[in-house]
């Protein structure tokens, strides 16, 4: 038995249940469509914070310009669905490779380039993202494109996420994942045990950005509107600003940073005046405190201590 | 046949010439020592072996499985080629455990493609499964089954050593270059590395290029010793023919 351990179907089962039990709720209007906004971004928040992760948690480059993807996967499917009246998972698809092909370009020459270099480069990247959208008139410019359609479900939410966190936590436990890791942990070694260092640094851009071309499908199919500056900088840093207080390396920490940070802020738009003050005094807390994120590396433990080769092993 | 030709090789950083003209040639299952003082560019004739650094003139030549010149080296093919190596100042992944170390020196010997690592493939299970207990049987060989679980950076310097070898080994090199491999050993560990080294030259099939400091090492197990001193290669020949050269005296305790 190999796929079919108790672990998996156990998890299987759990991913399940939560989604008939958030369905029925919603269904029955037990959620409602405030909520389920609010449950909207927190799934996007995921996606792209867990993508995210594998480019500057797992492989170690410090990326700014995760959100470029984003706007590239959301006005991708924004034209899919609202300019040539395609089904929603052909602008899932078409948005995800887009996105990709966008990281390759990206990815061979910038990913030279080392540390804040790399930041500065990929910081660029975006805002010539940002321009182009601002300045072309099919896309509709600085006014933004409307009319996209509302495709987005719960059930569409859900399963991207799902898929996401899956197929990134398959990629960081395979010998592809552990090269990107060793990458992350000390390139000269890497390199000297037969790791194509550019390629795998690649590889995990391109991964990346192709889950975050998905959200960036969520986000178009769900807000009817786009517009370049939803994608600027700021946003890139939100994304960062997650996966940090998650912890770097921590897929678990990045689903726990991307809810947690979400539902701090949706509590504290009680008090508007001081809402930006209190979430930045959260993360410098965090910061201080606790500097390896809130999971810290705990990923890395659970996969060594139970992870799938050894659960594998002890099943056998 | 020699394994390994190198032929006039020279190595300058600007003007300083940290390798010049360095001939030799080096027959397979042998364990051969390279000594000198701080700054007679061992680690850089070691860069050079590896594709860290391309040469200026010169060229190294690899027959080991098959025929490979510098000119095509670049450091992550080398394993590639048969060759691994170790680091002087240990470069061990430190977040990583020391099970998924060793796993990363099977990374060319693994067989299975990004579809199957993302959907976890039969291919998957099978390569993941063979390495996995492969690298098990490693680190039984260097003590550390005990210890697998636990990250690089808390092991004592001594075991971080036996990992990176472990480590390197996992590539199923046919040459090994360790750099200085007692250094911070105590001269019991350096006694018992010793007898490991001598251990998995025979049972691996391997050549040992090893540079050291720790004389009691390099003449206990090298068949043939290199001395080099200000870039170039000064004497070579058996650990007691190389022990009696003048030269090399001078080079160790000066002359007039």
């Amino acid at each position: 038995m190999k796929l079919f351990n108790k672990k998996n179907i156990l998890s299987f089962l759990a991913v399940l249940i939560i989604y008939a039990i958030a369905g029925f709720f919603i269904n029955t209007g037990f959620i409602d469509s405030y909520i389920f906004l609010n449950i909207v971004l927190i799934g996007i928040n995921i996606i792209l914070a867990v993508s995210l992760n594998l480019i500057t948690g797992f492989t170690g480059q410090f990326s700014l310009g995760h959100a470029a993807f984003m706007s590239i996967g959301a006005y991708t499917a924004g034209i899919l669905t609202a300019k040539l009246d395609q089904p929603f998972w052909i602008g899932i698809a078409g948005a995800a490779l887009f996105a990709s092909f966008a990281g390759i370009i990206i990815g061979i020459p910038t990913l030279r380039l080392k540390g804040d270099y790399l930041a500065i480069a990929t910081l660029g990247f975006a805002e010539i993202v940002k321009i182009i959208g601002l300045n072309t008139e099919y896309i509709g410019g600085a006014t933004g494109l409307n009319d996209i359609p509302r495709y987005t479900t719960w059930t569409w939410l859900y399963f991207c996420v799902v898929a996401t966190v899956l197929f990134i936590s398959n990629f960081v436990k395979s010998y592809k994942g552990r090269a990107c890791i060793a990458i992350g942990e000390d390139e000269i070694a890497a390199e000297a045990m037969g790791v194509n260092t550019t390629y795998y640094k690649v590889l995990a851009f391109t991964l990346g950005a192709f889950f975050a071309g998905i959200a960036g499908a969520l986000y178009a199919n769900y807000f009817y509107f786009l517009k370049p500056d939803s994608f600027g900088f700021m946003k890139s840093i939100d994304i960062l600003v997650i996966v940090v207080f998650g912890g770097m390396g921590s897929i678990k920490g990045s689903i726990a940073g991307a809810i947690l940070l979400s539902v701090i802020s949706l509590f504290l738009q009680g008090i508007p005046e001081l809402r930006m003050v209190v979430y930045s005094l959260i993360l410098f807390l965090i910061m201080v405190y606790r500097p390896q994120g809130i999971m810290g590396k705990s990923d890395f433990k659970f996969f060594k201590k139970r992870g799938v080769v050894n659960v594998y092993h002890q099943s056998k | 046949m020699s394994i390994i030709k190198v032929n006039n090789l020279s190595k300058s950083f600007g003007g300083v010439k940290a390798v010049s003209h360095i001939n030799m040639a080096i027959d397979g299952g042998e364990i051969i020592g390279i000594i000198g003082p701080n700054g007679a560019g061992k680690t850089t004739f070691f860069n050079l072996l590896t594709g860290i650094y391309s040469p200026t003139s010169g060229e190294v030549i690899y027959n080991l499985d098959k025929e490979v010149s510098s000119k095509s080296f670049k450091p992550h093919k080398m394993t590639g080629y048969g060759v691994a190596r170790t680091f002087q100042n240990i470069r061990l992944f430190k977040n990583m455990s020391i099970i998924d170390n060793v796993l990363l020196g099977y990374h060319n010997n693994m067989s299975y493609g990004l579809l199957s690592s993302l959907f976890r493939l039969p291919s998957f299970y099978k390569n993941e499964t063979k390495a996995y207990d492969e690298a098990l049987k490693l680190l039984e060989i260097f003590n550390l089954l005990d210890k697998k679980d636990e990250l690089a950076s808390n092991l004592p310097y001594g075991e971080q050593r036996k990992v990176e070898i472990a480590r390197a080994l996992a590539a199923k090199p046919k040459l090994l270059l360790l750099d200085e491999p007692a250094a911070g050993m105590n001269p019991n560990e350096t006694k018992e590395l010793t007898t490991l080294i001598n251990w998995i030259k025979d049972e691996f099939k391997l050549t040992i290029i090893l540079i050291e400091h720790d004389m009691s090492l390099v003449m206990g197990i090298c068949s043939k010793v290199f001395v080099f001193d200000y870039g170039t290669l000064i004497a070579s020949g058996t650990p007691n023919e190389v022990q009696n050269n003048e030269q090399v005296i001078k080079a160790y305790l000066g002359g007039e």
